[in-house]
């Protein structure tokens, strides 16, 4: 399987990064190169071509050991997609391969004060000037805000949606890293202020108007399934670290997996991470037919393996017990990061929307235009 | 069943409430923006053909009848009589 030969971090390197709130240097040097930031970009510009479910089984592999570094992967590939389905051959040709590669670090700067769920209400200002644009605007949130080259943008023109990519070492640009966040401890989130930033107007990705719904809407699609598969390892990987210590530990002789009540709490993880992964590879089965509803699959997929995420790592640190809350637990560093999953691209309650949407249009009812 | 009557028959299920073939979805607000992607998917998978970034104009979309004549010019087909 396509990516399968990627190496990756170990778990006590994962705990580190995550105390350290940082991916170190060095590791990030390593992945240029390794295929990992661009595993379902065609090989013709540098990637891997991985199928939807490889991409989603890689995805897995990475959230089981650190859910920030599969952040990155996620905020590259969301970029990638929109650039790859959005751009011309021109801006497929200058950004894919540097994306593929990881010679460029790619963020997602969508998010404002007054913008997360509606992303309708955007205010950063894309105006058009002479051969070219210039950025307005405070951008929050943004997931290796602090260490991308380029960002995507999504802004407004004269009231229309936009998507602009910008070049992190433009004059105007300013980071302010955020440290201390519940959960991706080490995903280099930043706040970006745009300061009248001027971009030419070859880094506009696709025709003003077509920001929101088009672009914004497929690299959203795109991060939706790779955390999904994100929370998949993650679940995995709790599940199988609170088994293994019910079946070792013992209290007054006896295993703590002989107990009916850790039993049960086994029981209802085993289950909720199964269906997690069904509907994920459901979903990328979807995707690859190209079917309209590989959308919708995809929200249900990461709704699911959100919830359950959040639920088997929750029962993973009370089946540990004190071994769960310890600094350094796999099981903890999942608590905090699964809160954070039910959240980043389309709260629990946004999913939720578009999932009774689409089954209540089935059934005759008006479509509702709330957007996520 | 032609392309109107197919583009039609999404639409409408789609929605969920009856739309003439000259009706702007797009101005009436009944499409959301996971809705309007999955529009896109939905043409590109039934009638085989790829949108691209130079196609992206909202007059090719708004509307069943200028969506489906979209669809006869990528396919190099009449649909509509």
């Amino acid at each position: 399987m396509i990516g399968s030969e990627i190496a990756l971090p170990t778990l006590s390197e994962a705990a580190k990064w995550d105390r350290a709130q940082e991916l170190p240097s060095a590791l990030l040097r390593d992945l240029r190169g390794s295929g990992l930031l661009g595993a379902d970009i065609p090989p013709v510009y540098g990637g891997l071509g991985a199928s939807a479910t490889e991409l989603g089984e890689l995805c897995a592999r990475v959230g089981g050991l650190c859910s920030s570094l599969r952040g990155l992967v996620t905020v590259q590939g969301m970029v990638s997609a929109g650039v790859l389905r959005w751009g011309t051959r021109e801006q497929r040709d200058r950004w894919l391969p540097s994306l593929a590669s990881g010679e460029l670090i790619a963020g997602f700067a969508a998010t404002e004060r007054e913008a997360g769920s509606d992303l309708a209400a955007v205010r950063t200002e894309v105006a058009e000037q002479g051969d070219g644009f210039v950025v307005s605007g405070e951008k929050l949130w943004v997931t290796f805000g602090e260490l991308a080259d380029v960002f995507l943008v999504l802004g407004t023109a004269s009231g229309r949606p936009a998507t602009v990519l910008v070049e992190a070492d433009r004059p105007g640009v300013r980071r302010e890293p955020v440290r201390g966040q519940l959960g991706m401890r080490a995903a280099h989130l930043a706040h970006v202020e745009f300061e009248n930033v001027w971009v030419p107007k070859e880094n506009l990705l696709a025709p003003i108007g077509f920001g929101l719904s088009y672009v914004a809407a497929t690299v959203l699609d795109h991060g939706r399934f790779t955390v999904a598969w994100g929370c998949v390892g993650m679940a995995e990987a709790c599940l199988h670290e609170a088994a293994a210590h019910a079946a070792r530990r013992t209290q007054r002789g006896v295993a703590l997996g002989a107990h009916q009540l850790v039993r049960s709490l086994l029981a209802r993880s085993v289950t909720d991470t199964a269906a997690s992964r069904e509907l994920c590879l459901r979903a990328a089965r979807v995707r690859t037919e190209g079917a309209p509803e590989a959308l919708v699959e995809t929200v249900l997929a990461k709704y699911r393996a959100a919830e359950a995420a959040a639920a088997v790592a929750d029962r993973a640190v009370q089946i540990q017990g004190a071994t769960g809350c310890a600094p350094d637990s796999l099981a903890a560093r999942c608590y905090r990061d699964a809160k954070v999953m039910e959240i980043i691209e389309g709260s629990a309650q946004v999913c939720e929307l578009h999932i009774a949407d689409n089954l209540l249009r089935q059934h005759g009812f008006r479509r509702g235009t709330g957007d996520g | 069943m032609q392309t109107q009557e197919q583009l039609h028959e999404f639409l409408t299920t789609s929605i969920g409430e009856p739309l003439g073939l000259d009706d702007d979805y797009f101005e009436l607000g009944l499409v959301n923006s996971l809705f309007a992607l999955e529009l896109i998917k939905f043409v590109e998978h039934r009638f085989g053909i790829t949108i691209e970034v130079a196609d992206l104009d909202l007059d090719h979309f708004r509307t069943i009848n200028r969506l489906s004549d979209f669809v006869a010019a990528k396919t190099d087909t009449v649909s509509r009589p």
